[in-house]
């Protein structure tokens, strides 16, 4: 519309007898740069959501999926696949709502029930270049990603129909009201639209990965250990799925990062920048870490720290420079490391896929660390305040300390409600037989490989 | 007639089957196999946990042979096989009571 008219203002002087005036032509040109943000910022937008998609579908399906045994290949490709469906509808009838208009500062409220007055206009508070249909959409990528990585903690024992209540639940009781906590018009930690404390979480540190993490170590905790577990070995059946799957996260973790600057700006680029360094940072320190403890540096241990370098990363991709970046990166790999094989080996919990040792351990360290290394030289949403420690502001540590313990608590509580809840109307977990069988055929009624021709 | 079984390491396989070849062995059955003699295994750690893996890959060789021919086919064997290190498998050999080809009811020393 807007380029029609510019090119019709342009051709009028040959057209029409009187020429545009200077006025006319200036509001043209205006509308015209509009558009053309416009249609940038909505085309890279998109793109992040697919990338963000990608990282569910193939990318935690095969990651997860390659670390358990063969008998339980497709029960956990359906962990993360079956929630790309089921938590798009309900977001869709009420989930956006209460995460993303206007409530309280802890929940949402009603505004946008069955995508009520989310359409093509943009919404000013959160994304003003693009759609509002596009924001509540990249946003829903993130809903989806979220309780999938739960799943690492209760693979291979977990009931199915037990497992979808729980999302559902899991979703509506921790997942919007913490989304609203943080990003939420009026959310309690939101930074920018008018939080009581001022937590930074560029792309999700505490909404997604503690959140997630720390609702891990509750299901694996309360579901108990694997039948066997550790006295069998239980190897990893395919890592050539778990690498395949870990480089698509790599990847589709620049539209979870870079994405959440909502616009194609230079602070997307700045976060693109600091995720990637934040990865390589990682899968070095957790290979060196291994190669010291164990004598060879592996692949699994390469992939698990490029992961653990994208969780710690995510809060602070948007605040930081690249070589605190790395440093994050670093810390993060050798953290996570010692917290999957000293710690998960001491305290005896079987964290089938390590959900907690990585998202968890990764989410709270990225969001401290984001309140030592953030800094308006790199995001100055703030105007001239300064950010974190490395601009002159201790304090924000402690900001960051208090989103992360309220996204801990609001997880542990939350988390063991719902189980309780989901275990006394239909059980939590699978007999022994179908665990011993294996998810696949008892609960799916197929197998992963059919190699015989 | 006398069936020989020999476990061997399955990166030797191709000098076998050259050496039987050469002596003019023609049937030969083998089937992918885990196990361990005296040898140790090693050690696989994943992300922390630690997996002793001592049931390891080797290949079972079968062949029938007449008895004139034993001694000269199980050499050939051990010879190919052999690398003078720890693993290196072992032949077992048997009677046989009776060979029959399917195709067309021969029986005895004309099947092999």
């Amino acid at each position: 519309m807007n380029r029609l008219l510019l090119l019709a203002l342009l051709a009028s002087p040959l057209l029409a007898d009187s020429a545009p005036s200077m006025e006319q032509r200036m509001t043209a040109v205006e509308a015209a740069a509009k558009s053309a943000q416009l249609s940038g910022d909505n085309a890279w937008m998109l793109t992040s959501a697919a990338l963000v998609l990608m990282m569910t579908g193939p990318g935690l399906a095969l990651f997860y999926s390659g670390l358990v045994r063969q008998k339980n290949v497709l029960s956990t490709m359906m962990h993360s696949f079956v929630l790309m469906a089921v938590v798009t509808v309900i977001w869709a009838v009420y989930g956006y709502s209460l995460a993303f208009s206007e409530g309280n500062p802890f929940i949402g409220g009603f505004g946008y029930l069955f995508l009520n007055n989310v359409g093509a206009a943009p919404n000013a508070d959160y994304a003003a270049t693009i759609p509002h249909q596009t924001y509540m959409i990249y946003q829903l990528m993130f809903a989806i990603i979220t309780p999938a990585l739960i799943s690492g903690a209760f693979a291979e024992r977990m009931k199915f129909s037990a497992m979808l209540l729980f999302t559902v639940l899991w979703s509506t009781i921790i997942y919007f009201p913490m989304a609203h906590m943080v990003w939420g018009k009026g959310g309690f930690l939101n930074a920018y639209l008018g939080g009581k404390v001022p937590c930074f979480d560029f792309a999700g540190g505490t909404v997604v990965h503690i959140t997630s993490g720390i609702s891990a170590l509750v299901c694996a905790l309360y579901l108990g250990k694997r039948i066997n577990y550790p006295r069998e070995a239980m190897k990893p059946h395919s890592l050539v799925l778990s690498v395949i799957g870990a480089c698509l996260l790599w990847v589709g973790w620049f539209g979870f990062n870079a994405g959440s600057a909502v616009a194609a700006s230079g602070l997307a680029t700045s976060a693109f920048v600091a995720t990637h360094f934040g990865a390589a940072g990682a899968a070095l320190s957790w290979m060196a870490a291994e190669w010291v403890k164990h004598g060879k540096p592996s692949m699994l241990g390469g992939i698990s720290g490029a992961v653990a370098g994208l969780v710690a990363i995510t809060p602070a991709s948007g605040f930081v420079q690249p070589f605190p970046a790395l440093l994050i990166g670093l810390l993060a790999g050798v953290f996570c490391f010692f917290m999957v094989t000293a710690v998960k080996s001491k305290f005896g919990y079987d964290d089938t896929l390590d959900a907690f040792g990585v998202h968890g351990a990764g989410g709270t360290l990225g969001a401290l660390l984001t309140g030592v290394f953030a800094t308006k030289l790199v995001n100055d949403g703030l105007k001239d305040a300064p950010l974190g420690w490395v601009d002159g502001h201790p304090m924000q540590v402690m900001n960051q300390a208090i989103g992360v313990a309220i996204s801990w608590g609001i997880a542990i509580v939350g988390t063991l409600i719902i189980l309780k809840v989901v275990d006394m109307l239909i059980g939590v977990r699978v007999t022994a037989a179908q665990e011993i069988e294996g998810l696949d055929v008892s609960l799916h009624g197929e197998e992963g490989y059919t190699l015989e021709t | 007639m006398k069936k020989i079984e020999a476990i061997i390491q399955p990166h030797k396989l191709d000098d076998v089957r050259d050496a039987l070849k050469n002596i003019g062995v023609d049937g030969l059955t083998i089937t992918e196999v885990r196990g361990h003699g005296r040898q140790k295994g090693h050690k696989e750690v994943y992300r922390g946990m630690e997996y002793e893996v001592d049931l390891l890959p080797k290949i079972k060789l079968e062949t029938v042979v007449t008895d004139d021919r034993l001694d000269e086919v199980t050499s050939a064997i051990s010879t190919a096989a052999r690398s003078g290190k720890i693993g290196d498998g072992k032949i077992f050999v048997y009677e046989v009571l009776e060979a029959i080809r399917i195709r067309n009811d021969d029986r005895g020393d004309i099947v092999l």
